[in-house]
């Protein structure tokens, strides 16, 4: 249903193996079905519809085709194949698909993919550069443990790179308030907080 | 999740010109056809539920008009535009500094993502969390009217004490409102019958025998701002709010206090509460109680004693009434030692 205009940004990698493989199984069923190639769209009910939706994923363009009903975080991972962004509860309880759109954190599974035609998005995928180099942000997750099973890391790391950038990262309380929307289960927290601190000061040059 | 028609409307008439067309005067805001969506954190979470099931979803956030996402604050008072997001209005310096018992309540709501995302009319007129109205196999008059209620008989500690009903004793769980309801806040409202201004106290309805229309608005209706009127000693103001934990979750109980004392004594006090009624909640009875008496822990806990004298407390959340009695005495000493 998905039509990608962009390739994958990611290296050869198990991750980009597995990604390819999926977003290709996700997608068979639906090329293969004769019955709905064979129904033009005109003639179906507008609730039938899909719509065309036009994002800008790590600075590559994207045009999708989708259900209305497909959330942001479920068009990034099932339709464009870019699995960093997990999915966690699917109620905007736990901060796991926690990517930036125009540069602010949002929760991707609240919000209809179709409402960010023509916005800005970043995934955990984008935030290393083209040499490989980790967001400062990424490294100090490492540098500090910040994680055990690292289910939640890819929405602790978008979330705290959004909690920086807020200005809401001057105390470790303050961290610990403004980041609260990310659960960890791993109760990884103390080393979170720290990884924060020491992105917060690389960035602030400190 | 039932398929919807997705619409982009770019001004607030064109917008209501739509809803106006797929809704009818008798459909309420929450059960028509035609739906108005902005942060969508709410409203999405409930269509995934099927508690929510509009057919056609009219997004708001890409309304023209620039006064739907600016803040005004002048003498007469703070104008929020209704598309501003909770954690801007949270931020903004002379919000803070003049209104602390809004900022504080935007501030401890929800998460940081959450903020970001949430405009500040869908939060006022989000909708309850009752674990019974949530999940839709169980009975609830507010989802389907007629059907009974399943937390009356049910494990009902998040509930509400105050302004519940026979049908209904889900909580309305906002905090801003609380704020808003304290400090005399008008909402300005547009739809096919034209503009108009409500007070906000008269914004929610009590449940009644009719939990399922939860607000005066009728379904075409946008909300474009939200007005609170200048009051010089709301600098004096604060919002405490108890949870199970300490961040990012719902109120137990809470309280927005603003007061204007005269040396140690009240000269008015507004109070509201929160986590603990089925709407927001004017605690008139403890600011008649407090006004002219000096404030101290005895005077405080009169009033909160006057707040709470109708409770009335089910199975589990009897423990809500000492609990909201003793916020609101946390929060009235904790407002009167405020340094402003």
């Amino acid at each position: 249903m998905s039509r990608i205009s962009a390739p994958s940004t990611t290296g050869l990698s198990r991750r980009s193996f597995m990604t390819a493989t999926v977003s290709a199984a996700a997608a068979a069923p639906l090329l293969s079905s004769p019955t709905r190639a064979e129904k033009p769209a005109a003639t179906r009910s507008g609730l039938r519809e899909t719509v065309a939706v036009s994002l800008r994923i790590n600075k590559q363009p994207y045009e999708l085709s989708l259900d209305a009903r497909t959330s942001l975080l479920d068009a990034l991972r099932d339709h464009v194949g870019l699995t960093g962004t997990k999915k966690g509860c699917d109620h905007g309880q736990c901060g796991a698909c926690t990517v930036l759109v125009d540069g602010k954190r949002v929760l991707s599974c609240l919000s209809f993919a179709v409402m960010n035609d023509g916005k800005e998005v970043t995934t955990v995928e984008g935030l290393a550069s083209s040499d490989g180099k980790l967001h400062p942000m990424q490294q100090a997750f490492i540098d500090h443990d910040a994680f055990q099973c690292g289910y939640c890391t890819p929405g602790q790391i978008m979330s705290a790179i959004g909690c920086v950038n807020e200005g809401h990262a001057n105390s470790e309380d303050d961290i610990r308030e403004y980041m609260s929307g990310n659960i960890c289960r791993c109760a990884a927290y103390p080393n979170i907080v720290a990884a924060v601190v020491q992105a917060r000061d690389q960035a602030r040059g400190t | 999740m039932r398929p919807f028609i997705y619409e982009r409307p770019t001004d607030v008439s064109a917008a209501v010109a739509i809803a106006s067309r797929f809704t009818t005067e008798d459909d309420h805001p929450t059960r028509a056809n035609a739906q108005f969506i902005a942060g969508g954190t709410n409203l999405a979470d409930y269509m995934k539920l099927g508690v929510a099931a509009p057919n056609r979803l009219l997004d708001l956030n890409r309304l023209e008009e620039p006064a739907l996402r600016q803040i005004r604050v002048t003498d007469d008072g703070v104008r929020f535009g209704a598309l501003v997001r909770m954690g801007e209005a949270a931020d903004h310096g002379e919000v803070k500094r003049r209104y602390p018992v809004i900022a504080d309540s935007l501030r401890l709501a929800a998460s940081g993502q959450i903020r970001n995302m949430a405009s500040l009319a869908g939060n006022m007129l989000q909708r309850t969390r009752c674990e019974y109205f949530r999940e839709p196999s169980w009975a609830c008059n507010k989802r389907v009217p007629g059907s009974g209620c399943a937390a009356m008989e049910g494990f009902n500690r998040q509930h509400a004490v105050l302004g519940a009903s026979d049908a209904c004793i889900a909580t309305y769980h906002g905090d801003f409102a609380q704020a808003l309801i304290a400090l005399d806040a008008v909402i300005r409202a547009e739809g096919s019958r034209g503009a108009r201004e409500i007070p906000f106290a008269r914004l929610h309805r009590l449940p009644r025998d009719t939990p399922h229309i939860e607000t005066d608005l009728a379904a075409d209706e946008i909300i474009t701002a939200i007005e609170v009127p200048a009051l010089p000693w709301a600098r004096r103001s604060r919002y405490l709010k108890i949870r199970d934990r300490e961040s990012y979750a719902f109120a137990l109980a809470s309280a927005a206090v603003a007061l204007d004392l005269d040396g140690d004594s009240v000269r008015e006090a507004r109070i509201a509460l929160g986590g603990l009624a089925t709407v927001p909640w004017r605690a008139g009875e403890a600011e008649a109680a407090l006004q002219g008496k000096k404030l101290d822990e005895a005077s405080a806990g009169a009033a909160a004693d006057a707040a709470f004298a109708g409770a009335e407390p089910r199975q589990h959340n009897a423990f809500k009434v000492e609990l909201g009695k003793r916020t609101l005495v946390r929060a009235l000493l904790e407002t009167r030692d405020m340094k402003v």
